[in-house]
């Protein structure tokens, strides 16, 4: 069973957590059960492609202009959920101001037939 | 559907066993229903099979399997339901003698930390209980369609997200433990403070299960306990829609059988070397259950209790037995450390006191603030008496 650990952040890290969280991450990260990871750029680089009256529009930043954003996301593979939670947390202590969404993947192809 | 009578007996093994089959709840509850509508249907004409569990149990797999079947085509293209599945499930009447009861999987499935409490309630109601999605619905005062939506949403939760089926590793154990306990206690009480569906009765079921399926724990031991002793007063608490204080209740109403069975599985409780909250609050029920009340022990008892859980409600009930012991104003002083200003229980508790203390004015207005508060109509009547019976 895949899961999807969707790491969330409150604040930029200094230097002394980033190194710290980089440290613990790695590995985890060179673990059998992890499929991919990324680790993403700050929200501010990002860019969010919508529709508005039937044009593409553009706009600089993040979907959801919140205080909590995704730095991250991890694919594991394990047996069940408490597995997948187990990680998780293993992962969160590493920072605690972060939080960790665990989120089942499905298996499903889509439109699959 | 609600399961009747004899029924409500085999309803939480059988589903047990089937979640343990397919790991589908709504499947395993839909060929369940089946199963005990052909029983209801066939055992009154034909007799009750030697063994009611097996049959109910071989019958339903029998159906989940051919639904199963039915869906094959489906199931293929979209890998949901695993083709080994299937393969070596053939539909028989072969009975087996006995099913491994995997009640104590469900339970931990239904309470797991990952569903939100208000779930956990409903399904552990559903699953082990048998309780009707209206039951339930009634029992808590939600409307059906939100109950009904809640308890697929927290379905579908444990076979998508795969909430294992299993009982915890020793590890987690004790925590996870004292999630289903919390649950269980959680429908005890909401059953206490007021009438509608029997959520007392249907604890106690839960309660007795727990016993049965883990005899050692003493925790579990301490929340039947605990439960039985509160309930057997269940008669006496009421009477003529007015709430009765302990001492003035009639004693001959009072369940014998079951306090001589909660003091027996306190005994046993007491037994093992460490003692839970749940222990020491039954051990509590049971010292208020004897007279003259030994106000010194109760005390002692709701002060490691205060300190375990922190509990300012606890030292609320610690202030009762020390306004007892040295009287209203030794119990006032220590209400005023509490942080209970939005709790009824509190008010009321402060305007006895302040009444023994012969502060008429403050006492009344004290009771006013407890019926603003009060939520049922046995504790309004209680409130309004007592305020009327002011000098």
């Amino acid at each position: 069973m895949q899961y999807a650990l969707l790491i969330y952040s409150t604040e930029e890290s200094t230097p002394e957590e980033r190194r710290v969280v980089e440290a613990g991450v790695a590995p985890v990260l060179a673990r059998p059960y992890v499929s991919s990871w990324a680790r993403l750029h700050a929200p501010e680089t990002a860019t969010t492609v919508r529709q508005q009256q039937g044009e593409t529009l553009l706009t600089d930043g993040p979907f959801v202009d919140t205080k909590e954003f995704l730095g991250g996301l991890i694919l594991i593979e394990v047996d069940n959920l408490d597995v997948a939670l187990a990680v998780a947390a293993e992962l969160q202590a590493l920072r605690p101001s972060s939080a960790i969404e665990v989120r089942p993947v499905r298996d499903e192809v889509p439109g699959g037939g | 559907m609600a399961v009747e009578g004899v029924f409500r007996d085999h309803w939480g093994r059988v589903l047990a066993t089937l979640v343990g089959m397919f790991r589908d709840i709504e499947l395993a509850e839909d060929v369940a229903q089946e199963a005990f509508a052909i029983a209801a249907e066939r055992w009154p004409r034909d007799g009750e099979p030697a063994n009611p569990t097996a049959w109910l149990i071989t019958t339903a797999r029998n159906r989940a399997i051919d639904q199963i079947r039915r869906q094959q085509v489906l199931a293929e293209k979209t890998r949901l339901i695993a083709h080994e599945l299937t393969a070596h499930l053939e539909p028989t009447m072969d009975e087996p003698t006995t099913f491994r009861d995997e009640r104590l999987e469900l339970i931990f499935t239904c309470c797991h930390p990952a569903l939100s409490r208000e779930a956990q309630v409903a399904l552990t109601l559903r699953t082990l209980g048998g309780l009707s999605t209206e039951e339930i619905a009634l029992a808590f005062l939600t409307p059906f369609d939100t109950m009904s939506k809640r308890l697929t949403r927290a379905k579908h939760k444990i076979r998508d997200a795969r909430i294992p089926f299993a009982v915890p590793e020793d590890h987690q154990l004790p925590d996870r433990l004292a999630a289903v306990l919390v649950i269980v206690y959680l429908v005890f009480n909401e059953g206490w403070s007021d009438g509608r569906v029997d959520l007392a009765a249907e604890a106690i079921r839960l309660g007795r299960a727990l016993v049965e399926l883990m005899p050692d724990e003493s925790e579990t031991l301490g929340l039947l306990a605990l439960m039985l002793l509160n309930d057997a007063r269940r008669d006496a608490r009421v009477s003529e829609g007015v709430l009765v204080p302990l001492d003035e209740q009639d004693r001959s109403l009072w369940n014998e059988q079951q306090i001589l069975e909660g003091r027996e599985l306190l005994g046993r409780a007491v037994a093992r070397q460490s003692a839970g909250t749940y222990v020491i609050q039954a051990a509590i029920a049971d010292l208020h259950l004897q007279q003259p009340r030994d106000w010194h022990q109760i005390a002692a008892l709701y002060g490691t209790l205060a300190k375990r859980t922190g509990s300012p409600v606890v030292e609320l009930n610690r202030a009762v037995a020390i306004a007892e012991l040295d009287g209203p104003d030794a119990g006032l002083a220590l209400l005023d450390t509490l942080a209970l200003d939005t709790y009824r229980y509190y008010h009321s508790t402060r305007a006895e006191f302040l009444r023994r203390a012969g502060r008429t004015a403050d006492a009344r207005a004290a009771y006013a603030r407890a019926l603003d508060l009060a939520e049922t109509d046995h504790e309004h009547q209680f409130l309004t008496r007592r305020l009327e019976e002011l000098p």
